[in-house]
């Protein structure tokens, strides 16, 4: 069976002083049904481009220029702007970090899920909102009759958190986006909110591609987990060996600076430098200006994908000359 | 100088509380309940970290130590003297010892300024350095000292990173030479390889500098670090202190504990784990009444609904919860 979602070779550029730069450069990964797909990187890796990218939402002047994104066989970069309009919404729903900005400040929480679900259904005011008081009950909300009529402002930030995947939710979408869903929240309730997508993403089975910069947060929903740095993709691995065993050079300075896993008393290991400036990006491994484990080839040309197991995928010319010869493609 | 068992930092009783005003008379109908009866010390080059969630006046506790605030109770001694009763001059003479990192370096430097000179600025207001020579070389010191290249002195802070620009924050507090650093969020919005080299660098600065941090945080995993002392706060109020290896290995009071236990782990093994509370904090203009925390504590008893706890002395630091009274020694 094919990949519900199907990103190929996608690249995504905005006009700089010395040419187009890249933000999202050649990213390939499939995204299959009922699957939760992490896509982790630091700021500036090019995750949520990748995820707008998807959506043709790409903030202007930037541009999807190369590759293709499939939904359920379909290409997404050819429809049309309305047939897009009603993939976004009705096929794949988002989630953002911040549910302020995306819910309208004068209008009951109640009636903003209603409207949701009537622009995308043919169905009576009544029967969207006896579905709205479902929803409101199934993502969580306590007297969900009563929360129907809040004004936003009225709900914690965590009941606006639900209130927003009750809407994502309202469709009933093969694929949700969600970025950094719970980033803007209070731990206690982060946890919370991770707790309620995972059974959500179980009772439901929709698909997620979640965007983040947590690793924790990966450990808890993800099944497979995609590493980007500087607008490339360096390793995709299932959640455990990519947590215990991670390959690429990046993914392990990520892991072993993570305060969790170092030692109290003892500095943490750092990953030296910082993220090279698209315009001062190598041609090679954009990693290689600050890879311990850097030689000749890493700064010249970018590494080929290497298959070193089932389901993992690694650039890194690291890596690749380790391997036993049949283990590259 | 003091020695190393005086603190260089007491706050006692420290409270400070927002009026909520109304009407058109402007009449006080509240209080959001900031900061409340804070209390702790921090020792010369040492750390504690002040954590909790948002709402429940870590901030606040930052600023009032700063005279940013006006507390309405309370004593915040500085090398020996109450901050709060010193009149402008007094305070502006001691604040040099006492700086403030923040969590954004970008709303915290002048896009239009030079960094060399926005670290030379305070040595200008303190006298520090005896003429522009001896402060140039003192600003390539600093620059040295938070690893950035002397030669880029001459640039602004948009050409900077955000974890370079961070640096450029520590090396204009140190510029003035002070004991104290309050460091509010100073690595929060950093990324993870980043915040590693951030932390590593306050430490260092510490071991070499002597300097007492007070490292305030909603993140707890990131403490462990630098740390010595942690105090919890939840809603407006410390729950827990103590040393940092007790509060994370035995954590006393049942929110530190939920704290801890939300933290997401990247342990494939730790997956799936309940969350360990519901709900929301409560706002701080209206914390229910008894234990502040009684409405989502998952051992919450008959008594924590009425009676607010007082601090219990425990092993290794106090817990403001009845569950960590003593037996038979009830005061």
């Amino acid at each position: 069976m094919s990949a519900l979602l199907e990103v190929r070779d996608l690249r995504t550029v905005f006009p700089g002083e010395g040419g187009p730069t890249p933000v999202v450069d050649g990213v390939s990964f499939d995204l299959d049904r009922g699957e939760v797909l992490a896509l982790v990187g630091e700021s500036g890796s090019g995750k949520s481009m990748t995820a707008f990218s998807i959506l043709r939402l790409v903030p202007k002047p930037g541009r999807v220029v190369a590759g293709s994104v499939r939904l359920g066989g379909e290409d997404l970069l050819g429809l049309s702007v309305t047939a897009m309009r009603r993939v976004r919404g009705r096929r794949i729903s988002m989630i953002f970090q911040e549910p302020m900005t995306c819910l309208n400040p004068v209008v009951r929480v109640g009636e903003q899920v209603v409207e949701a679900i009537r622009l995308h259904e043919d169905v009576s005011r009544a029967d969207a909102r006896d579905r709205t008081r479902a929803l409101f009950a199934e993502v969580g909300i306590p007297d969900p009759e009563a929360r129907l009529d809040a004004y936003p402002h009225q709900l914690s930030g965590g009941l606006k958190q639900r209130v927003m995947i009750a809407m994502a939710l309202s469709t009933r979408p093969e694929m949700l986006i969600a970025d950094e869903p719970t980033t803007a929240l209070d731990v206690t309730v982060q946890a919370q909110i991770l707790t309620l997508l995972r059974e959500l993403q179980q009772s439901r089975g929709t698909a997620i591609l979640l965007i983040t910069h947590d690793l924790g947060i990966v450990n808890e929903l993800a099944d497979r987990v995609a590493v980007m740095y500087a607008g490339r993709l360096v390793e995709i691995a299932p959640r455990v060996p990519l947590l215990t065993e991670p390959l690429h050079p990046y993914t392990q300075g990520l892991l072993r600076s993570m305060p969790a896993r170092g030692r109290p008393g003892e500095p943490l290991p750092e990953i030296p430098g910082v993220v090279p400036r698209a315009s001062e990006w190598p041609r090679g491994c954009r990693f290689s200006t600050r890879c311990p484990v850097r030689f000749e080839p890493c700064a010249e040309t970018y590494p080929a994908e290497s298959h070193p197991a089932a389901g993992r995928r690694v650039f890194c010319h690291d890596v690749e000359r380790r391997l036993p010869s049949e283990g590259a493609r | 100088m003091s020695d190393a068992n005086e603190s260089i930092l007491r706050v006692e009783g420290l409270r400070t509380w927002y009026p909520i005003r109304r009407g058109l008379l402007r009449r006080v109908v509240g209080h959001v309940q900031a900061a409340t009866d804070v209390s702790f010390e921090i020792a010369p080059g040492r750390t504690l970290a002040l954590v909790g969630e948002s709402g429940c006046g870590k901030s606040t506790v930052g600023r009032s130590i700063l005279c940013l605030e006006n507390p309405q109770e309370g004593r915040v001694e500085f090398e020996g003297r109450d901050l709060l009763s010193l009149d402008a001059t007094s305070l502006r003479a001691a604040r040099q010892r006492l700086q403030i990192v923040f969590q954004d370096p970008m709303a915290s430097l002048d896009p239009r300024m030079r960094i060399r000179d926005q670290i030379a600025e305070g040595m200008h207001s303190f006298g520090i350095g005896a003429d522009e020579a001896e402060r140039t070389a003192r600003v390539a010191e600093l620059l040295e000292r938070v690893q950035l290249d002397p030669r880029t002195m001459d640039r602004y802070p948009n050409e900077f990173s955000g974890g370079q620009r961070q640096r450029i924050c520590i090396a204009r507090a140190l510029a003035v030479e002070p004991r104290l650093i309050v460091c509010d969020e100073s690595v929060s919005a950093l990324d993870v390889s980043i915040q590693a080299q951030i932390l590593n660098l306050l430490r260092r600065l510490q071991e070499e500098l002597g300097l007492s941090y007070l490292f305030i945080t909603h993140d707890l995993s990131v403490v462990r670090y630098l740390a010595h002392e942690v105090a919890v706060m939840y809603l407006g109020r410390i729950v827990e202190r103590g040393p940092t290896e007790r509060l994370f290995a035995h954590p006393a009071h049942p929110y530190t504990r939920a704290l801890l236990a939300a933290i997401p782990s990247i342990d494939p093994a730790r997956r799936g784990e309940a969350p360990p509370v519901l709900g929301d904090v409560p706002s701080p203009s209206r914390p229910p009444p008894g234990c502040h925390f009684h409405t989502r504590c998952p051992v919450a008893m008959e008594r924590c609904r009425r009676e607010a706890p007082p601090m219990f002395a425990i092993e290794g630091g106090e817990s403001r919860c009845f569950l960590s009274e003593a037996p038979g020694r009830a005061d």
